[in-house]
């Protein structure tokens, strides 16, 4: 079986943004990306996930290099300074590249 | 006089959360909950206005949505003496909305005391709820650069969840009437408080959440969202009397004016003023000002209407 190299940009944050990130990611080339319910807590105290001030999300995203690029750009100068939120990046390995 | 018992439930969601219970429901019940009160307030206004004409529900409803922008403004400028800008307007645009929440409690207090009310305080609950956030964002954005997507903004608020349920159950009820509404009464009238007791339940245990948080904010923080209540009040049943409104109408549209949000505004300032902190905002609104207006405000507003009204 052969793995075909991508990114997976995965972001966590305030579920009020879910519908602007979504713009963001759609608009910035992803082909994807995946959207669930978060519960955590961090430097911005315990999100307990029932009320939409106290939820959290975690967006998936898997896509080639410069797609993540462009993503995390647009998350470090619109969102970072005043949103509770982390974005990291893995390596993953997909069957179907043309997917992403 | 005893303690409604919806109220009873609220003290018993507090009590469990500062007793760290591990009690908590499901977010998907609490958003069906939530569901259900908009549109049974909105039902119950819908069916009474059917039964009046509607000239005169036209220039109170502006008048009201004047009166909800103005208490923002008032609100910030008292926030603005401690305050940073982005933080007083965010707050403001908390204390000039209104609570969905209080008013049904408040509502179901006059329904026990046999005291009846005009069908357009409902409509004055949805068109108070948008003007003060409209009034929140300009005044954040005064004082600082960047762009409003007023679009965006305006797609939240008047196509948010509590908007739509709530106009569109007056809608619903008002092209039903009484008879349309018989079938279903059962679950939107006859169940209406069982349900506001379950959601008080929720909101016993956020509340106790935000009490936390209220310590870091401070005296001043604490001493608005205890006392900007009781002022706002006495100025929504002057309004109300003004009107001509009953005294459940009076008593009504005070609470309107007293209570504060916290489901549509944190989620709209969130978006739109990203740089105000909302812990301050729901430290007051959810952790004093609801608590308050539920125990002490309620009672104390019903006074007041009975004693404008004599």
């Amino acid at each position: 079986m052969t793995f075909h190299s991508k990114k997976l940009l995965t972001i966590v944050t305030e579920s009020v943004l879910e519908g602007q990130l979504v713009e963001d990611i759609r608009r910035l080339g992803a082909h994807g990306y995946t959207v669930c319910d978060a519960r955590g807590g961090g430097t911005h105290g315990v999100q307990g996930g029932a009320w939409s001030f106290d939820a959290n999300i975690r967006i998936d995203v898997v896509c080639d290099e410069a797609v993540a690029g462009a993503i995390a750009e647009r998350c470090r100068s619109r969102y970072l300074p005043h949103y509770g939120m982390i974005v990291y990046v893995s390596e993953v390995g997909v069957l179907r590249p043309e997917k992403f | 006089m005893t303690l409604d018992p919806v109220v009873l439930f609220f003290l018993l969601g507090l009590a469990a959360a500062l007793a760290r219970s591990d009690l908590k429901l499901p977010p998907a019940l609490y958003e069906t909950l939530s569901v259900f009160l908009l549109i049974a307030i909105g039902l119950k206004g819908g069916v009474a206005l059917a039964k009046l004409g509607s000239a005169t529900v036209l220039w109170q409803a502006l008048l009201v949505i004047g009166l909800s922008a103005l208490l923002a403004l008032v609100a910030f400028g008292v926030l603005r003496l401690r305050l940073a800008r982005p933080d007083a307007a965010a707050t403001a645009a908390h204390y000039g909305s209104v609570s969905v929440v209080t008013f049904a409690v408040a509502s179901s207090y006059l329904t026990r005391q046999g005291i009846s009310y005009e069908p357009q305080l409902t409509v004055f609950l949805a068109v108070m709820e948008m003007p003060a956030l409209i009034v929140g964002v300009v005044l954040a954005r005064l004082g600082a650069q960047g762009q409003v997507a007023w679009g965006r903004l305006a797609h939240e608020v008047l196509l948010g969840k509590s908007m739509v349920l709530l106009l569109g159950g007056l809608l619903i009820g008002y092209l039903a009437g009484p008879e349309g509404m018989k079938s279903l009464s059962p679950l939107y009238v006859d169940l209406f408080k069982p349900v506001l007791s379950l959601f008080l339940l929720e909101m016993g245990l956020v509340t106790a959440g935000k009490l936390a948080g209220l310590r870091a904010q401070g005296v001043f923080v604490a001493l608005f969202a205890l006392l900007t209540p009781p002022v706002f009040a006495v100025v929504g049943a002057l309004t109300g009397q003004g009107m001509g409104l009953s005294t459940g109408g009076v008593m009504l549209l005070a609470t309107l004016c007293a209570s504060s949000s916290y489901i549509a505004a944190p989620a709209a300032m969130r978006i739109a003023v990203p740089e105000a902190n909302p812990a301050v905002s729901l430290a007051a609104s959810l952790g004093v000002t609801f608590p308050f207006n539920l125990l002490v405000g309620i009672p104390l507003y019903a006074w007041l209407a009975r004693t404008l009204t004599a």
